[in-house]
């Protein structure tokens, strides 16, 4: 009877903690709860920050009860991952093998929730603003400044091209693109940077205005622009359909990416399939964020996360975060002075895509300055070329690096 | 472009080229923007003067005042409205909240506003 219960104490996760490399796993439990306050009590990113804790406690704790018990096996995706391998990239054996969150990583490993969950961003997203001001896109794509100052930054300290281009789309601020780009090229980091790129866009509100003030003059900050036209039902039809050929055909890498966003927008543009853009906004988004959190959170792992390279993948976020704005405000500030002032060069920094949280910061910096200012339409045009912008940067970056 | 860089999986890059792939996206993103700003300028142009067009026939044609019936946008507003309004995916409810709180804020009457749509942003 002892010989039996001092087995069940030897085999108990309590135990495997306090031996070998238990203690990165427990150390992780503990970033997994701090990661839930953030999520529950703050509200950063909860939709996505609690399945991400959730993935990341689960796999910590279960790996404690060792191979079989495990929800996640790292060492699968490292045989996955062997080129020359007898089980490279198998998916049959991890089906055969596998965890529950291994089963559900399939997903992320093939790129296939990252496209699902741009399926239901496009059917949520309103071009209309862009439409109607496409200068905007030069907004967009200049508060993408940031993705490659990071990126040429990273492979300063140390990282290699694959690695660095993976840590750089963090200042794309889109969590899905920074996913499956990390994915393609650098799948060893997708933890640090998928919870990187989601904390930092939860922390915009914080992060923005102090470079936005530091940037722009109070007379700028007051500038109240000219009424959006109205844009026409054909045009908002056309878009989806222009944009998926004429980027497509430009940087084709980028297809997954703006083919699912534009596929999504023209379900909710066309009229005629209210119940698959209803299905894309709502069910599908909601089942692919529930599996994309817990599967991204699962991939960190106490040995894999636990590294000083982590550390380097927080401080280069936080800088492409603040780089990203510096060039969409520099820009907006380019476009104040080429139009004589009729631009107000704050809705540049919404131009880092995270939608619609930076397009909401640019309309109350905006009103602090003038509280008869209304920024926020005219932000959601840089927010939404943003999206756009961000995915064809992963798509050169991704062109480049993904061999 | 490969052979101006190394970019080869995994690779460690050197300075020069770790900077000149990083000026090379960012113009590659910018340039791509760019044309696709050009195209959807040509595009909302055609829209707009092929929206012109019907609106300017009616004009034109002699078409007796007494036989034709009066589209219901050409019917006089309320007293004291400015326009109509187009609400998306709000509450009308909520889309009168929404007004009278601009106006209250602007401190303006009302029907000195015009509201041309509501819709929530998700």
């Amino acid at each position: 009877m002892l010989e039996s219960l001092w087995k069940l104490v030897q085999e108990s996760g309590f135990a495997m903690m306090l031996s070998g490399d238990g203690w990165k796993n427990l150390i992780m439990i503990i970033i997994a709860c701090v990661l839930l306050y953030l999520g529950i009590k703050k509200q950063y990113e909860p939709l996505l920050m609690v399945g991400i804790a959730v993935g990341c406690l689960l796999a910590n704790v279960s790996a404690l009860g060792g191979f079989s018990n495990a929800l996640y096996h790292q060492e699968l995706w490292d045989e996955f991952l062997k080129e020359g391998g007898e089980h490279a990239h198998s998916y049959g054996y991890i089906m055969a093998n596998g965890g529950l969150i291994d089963i559900l990583y399939m997903g992320v490993k093939a790129g296939i929730y990252p496209c699902l969950i741009f399926i239901g961003i496009g059917a949520m997203t309103d071009f209309g603003p862009l439409i109607s001001n496409p200068k905007s896109l030069l907004l967009g794509a200049a508060a993408q400044f940031g993705v490659f100052f990071a990126f040429f930054g990273a492979t300063l300290l140390g990282f290699n091209g694959n690695e660095a281009a993976s840590i750089g789309i963090i200042g794309g601020a889109d969590g899905p693109t920074a996913i499956l780009t990390t994915t393609k090229l650098a799948p060893h980091l997708l933890g640090p940077i998928a919870v990187a790129a989601y904390s930092y866009m939860a922390l915009i509100p914080m992060i923005q205005p102090p470079i936005m003030k530091a940037l722009t003059t109070e007379k700028e900050r007051k500038v109240k622009m000219e009424q959006l036209r109205e844009v026409s039902k054909t045009e908002k039809i056309l878009f989806p359909i222009v944009v998926t050929i004429f980027v497509v055909l430009l940087l084709p890498s980028t297809a997954p990416l703006i083919g699912c966003l534009m596929f999504g927008n023209l379900l909710k543009e066309t009229g005629v399939t209210d119940r698959l853009s209803d299905v894309a906004q709502n069910a599908l988004m909601n089942i692919v964020t529930l599996f994309l959190g817990m599967s991204v959170g699962a991939t960190m792992v106490g040995s894999n996360f636990l590294e000083l390279k982590t550390i380097y993948i927080v401080v280069l976020g936080l800088i492409a975060f603040s780089f990203s704005t510096i060039g969409g405000l520099l820009v907006g500030k380019l476009m104040y002075k080429l139009s004589g002032g009729k631009i107000n060069p704050l809705i540049g920094s919404a131009g880092v895509s995270a939608v619609p949280m930076a397009a909401r910061v640019s309309q109350r910096e905006g009103q602090k300055a003038n509280p008869s200012n209304f920024l926020l339409m005219h932000a959601m045009g840089p927010n939404v070329a943003g999206v756009i912008g961000s995915a064809i940067a992963a798509g050169f970056l991704m062109s480049m690096f993904g061999g | 472009m490969t052979e101006t860089t190394a970019a080869i999986k995994g690779e460690m890059l050197d300075v020069g080229t770790s900077l000149l792939d990083a000026v090379l996206g960012y113009l590659v993103v910018f340039i791509g923007l760019a044309l696709l700003m050009v195209v959807i300028i040509v595009v909302g142009k055609i829209m707009v003067s092929k929206m012109k067009k019907p609106a300017a026939a009616p004009v034109a044609a002699p078409v007796p005042a007494a036989a034709a019936p009066t589209p219901k946008k050409m019917l006089p507003a309320a007293p004291g409205a400015a326009g109509e309004v187009k609400i998306y995916d709000t509450d009308p409810r909520d889309a009168a909240i929404i007004m009278a709180i601009v106006a209250d804020k602007l401190q303006k009457p009302l029907n000195e506003l015009r509201f041309v749509s509501i819709k929530e942003v998700k």
